[in-house]
């Protein structure tokens, strides 16, 4: 798995602009990249923008019009409470994309720190490290990820703590495989012995070369928290209610699925197309960034 | 050999650390657990008599690393230790669901392949035609389909309209179906991906052509030279999966209200019924190694090109 990118230096060296650029081909040729950039680019908009433009307040009760279906004044209609369904789908966006980017964030962060320290100093340390993302890969997540939360006490902070613990332990593999892939090069080497503190070097030459798998990893990895977090919180241990979340707006339907379909249904097209939107973007993104990993990342 | 020896050490040392892991996550819970589950068991708010003493006969009042030994020496005699609710052996509360989310898990590993398989060789005998389109669409809608979203579209459809299947619950292939399908339409979505991308692979290769020249019928090429090499990315990635059909299986148990591990371990957490929690996740955890252990190995059986001892590099 690891220290396949043999000679991808070269992509490092790459200016930004003409990333940019084979980006924007990648957009022009698949349509399937420019579906993606496009769904993600609407539900930033919607989660910015989209509470500003409905008239209704997500949490606010009118029992008097429950289980509406979709009509004008409520296009996804109401819930069991007489909430508007589109008004809390808008504002389950940003608790959808909020989570998913800080989870994300900080998955990216522990692992390329573990991944760089692992393949930089080598040894012992690089042993110990390794086996601790065998550990973490040796649990199923999503059960790891629940009984952290579920210890810690549901909420929507809970998930989010138990969600960067178990999600690490990719990006410490993908960067040590990078890592040690330059380690040993000439350059680095030279580069080492004229006396480049570690720092530098790996600011120089080993985070460069790391970064676009990471990238495209993370892209992909968003959408993968969109899911577990709706997962979580449609079990209960997530978001509490009255909280416009789609997993536990989801779970809430559970009741109506004869009745009021577009309760499950709703937020579980939202849930799925943003999920969509990630991986078609990361797809691409993976093309532009990382051709030579064609299908390692499609299993993660 | 040598490599089998590896392999085997380092899953000892991962399961060592899994059962660190799973302790220590539990026994690191904010509050003390005893005053909760006296609450949860009577009602009322227990004396501090009371809880001092639950938590004598609980062995709470150990040395941290006493309760870690005597666990980890009861688990591996396959004695988890005891329900804080009832007087039920954890061990037997996990055998008793075991069957149910295996069942489950098979079923839907079974349905992943018979949708995959034909899909993913129609797509690479077809590469760029409609039908590869579609199924590649198909394949990123699946993967991108939250599996208790789709577990509630089978219901409202097949069992609440149709009344071809009932609702929920256990017991029976009627029960198995609808849980099955919603459990293994996402792994069905990588491994026709993972089929594809394998047969486009073997495709190319020489011995193909050789086939082909001949004279061998194109279907004797597809199905007996190039499928049968095809597989075996397959089998490893079918195998890992076993751990994401646990992840889903658990979802999938509440969904269709069917008994199971997920369902004990949800009730579990809740309940902060924490002997129960453990032994759970170490069960699955145990699973997950040994299941990646086996595919590994098998891999290599299999493939007999792979040097032993490469992949550790």
């Amino acid at each position: 798995m690891s220290g396949t990118n043999a000679d991808t230096e070269t992509e490092a060296s790459v200016s930004t602009q003409s990333t940019w650029r084979d980006f924007l081909d990648e957009i022009r040729y698949n349509p399937l990249t420019l579906a993606g950039t496009l769904i993600v680019a609407f539900l930033f908009a919607v989660a910015i923008v989209g509470p500003v433009l409905t008239p209704y307040d997500p949490t606010s009760q009118d029992l008097a019009n429950g289980l509406q279906p979709p009509s004008l004044a409520h296009p996804f209609g109401t819930d069991q409470l007489g909430r508007d369904m589109l008004t809390r789908i808008v504002y389950g966006a940003r608790f959808s994309l909020g989570i998913a980017i800080a989870v994300t964030s900080i998955r990216v962060v522990l692992g390329t720190t573990v991944g760089l320290v692992a393949g930089y100093v080598g040894g012992w340390v690089d042993e110990f490290l390794m086996r601790l993302v065998d550990i973490q890969l040796a649990f199923p997540g999503l059960i790891l990820a629940l009984v952290i939360a579920g210890v810690l006490g549901p909420s929507l902070r809970n998930v989010m703590i138990a969600l960067a613990i178990v999600g690490w332990a990719t990006y410490a593999r993908v960067v040590r495989g990078n890592v040690l892939s330059v380690k040993e090069r000439d350059y680095v080497a030279a580069s080492r012995l004229l006396g480049t503190p570690p720092r530098r070097i790996t600011k120089r030459h080993l985070l460069p070369n790391a970064i676009n798998p990471v990238i495209v990893l993370a892209t992909l990895n968003l959408g993968t928290v969109v899911l577990a977090t709706a997962g979580l919180s449609f079990l209960g241990l997530g978001a509490q209610p009255p909280t416009p979340e789609w997993g536990t707006m989801l779970a809430s339907g559970r009741n109506h699925l004869r009745d009021a379909w577009w309760i499950v249904n709703i937020p579980g097209v939202a849930i799925m197309l943003t999920v969509l939107g990630f991986n078609l973007l990361g797809d691409g993104l993976r093309d532009t960034l990382d051709p030579k990993q064609q299908s390692r990342l499609e299993e993660i | 050999m040598s490599y089998v020896l590896y392999r085997l050490a380092t899953a000892v040392v991962v399961l060592f650390g899994v059962s660190l892991v799973t302790f220590g996550f539990v026994h690191a819970t904010p509050g003390d657990p005893a005053e909760t589950i006296l609450i949860e068991q009577t009602g009322q708010q227990p004396s501090s008599e009371a809880v001092e003493e639950f938590r004598e006969a609980e062995g709470m009042n150990d040395p941290v690393h006493h309760q870690y030994v005597d666990w980890v020496t009861g688990a591996v005699h396959g004695d988890l230790g005891q329900s804080y609710f009832s007087d039920a052996e954890v061990s037997s509360l996990i055998l008793d669901d075991l069957y149910n989310t295996l069942e489950l898990a098979v079923a839907s590993i079974l349905v992943a392949l018979v949708i995959a398989v034909p899909t993913g060789i129609a797509s690479a005998i077809h590469q760029g035609q409609p039908i590869d389109v579609t199924s590649q669409i198909g394949a990123l809608i699946g993967v991108s389909m939250p599996n208790f979203w789709l577990g509630y579209l089978l219901i409202i459809v097949f069992a609440l309209n149709l009344n071809m299947f009932p609702v929920a619950g256990s017991g029976g292939l009627e029960h198995l179906i609808l849980p099955a399908i919603a459990l293994g339409t996402g792994m069905a979505a990588i491994v026709t991906r993972l089929v594809r991308t394998s047969m486009l692979e073997v495709i190319d290769q020489e011995y193909i052509d050789t086939a082909r020249s001949k004279g061998l019928k194109e279907r004797i090429v597809v199905y007996k030279h190039a499928l049968r090499n095809a597989l075996i990315p397959v089998v490893t990635v079918v195998g890992l999966q076993l751990g994401f059909v646990l992840n889903g299986a658990v979802v999938i148990e509440i969904v269709f209200q069917r008994p199971g591990l997920g369902n004990l371990l949800v009730d579990a957490i809740f309940a902060r019924n924490y002997p129960v929690v453990q032994g759970v996740v170490l069960v699955a955890a145990v699973t997950f190694v040994v299941s990646n252990l086996l595919v590994d190995l098998s891999y290599r059986y299999l493939d007999p090109r792979i040097k032993l001892g490469e992949s550790q590099q």
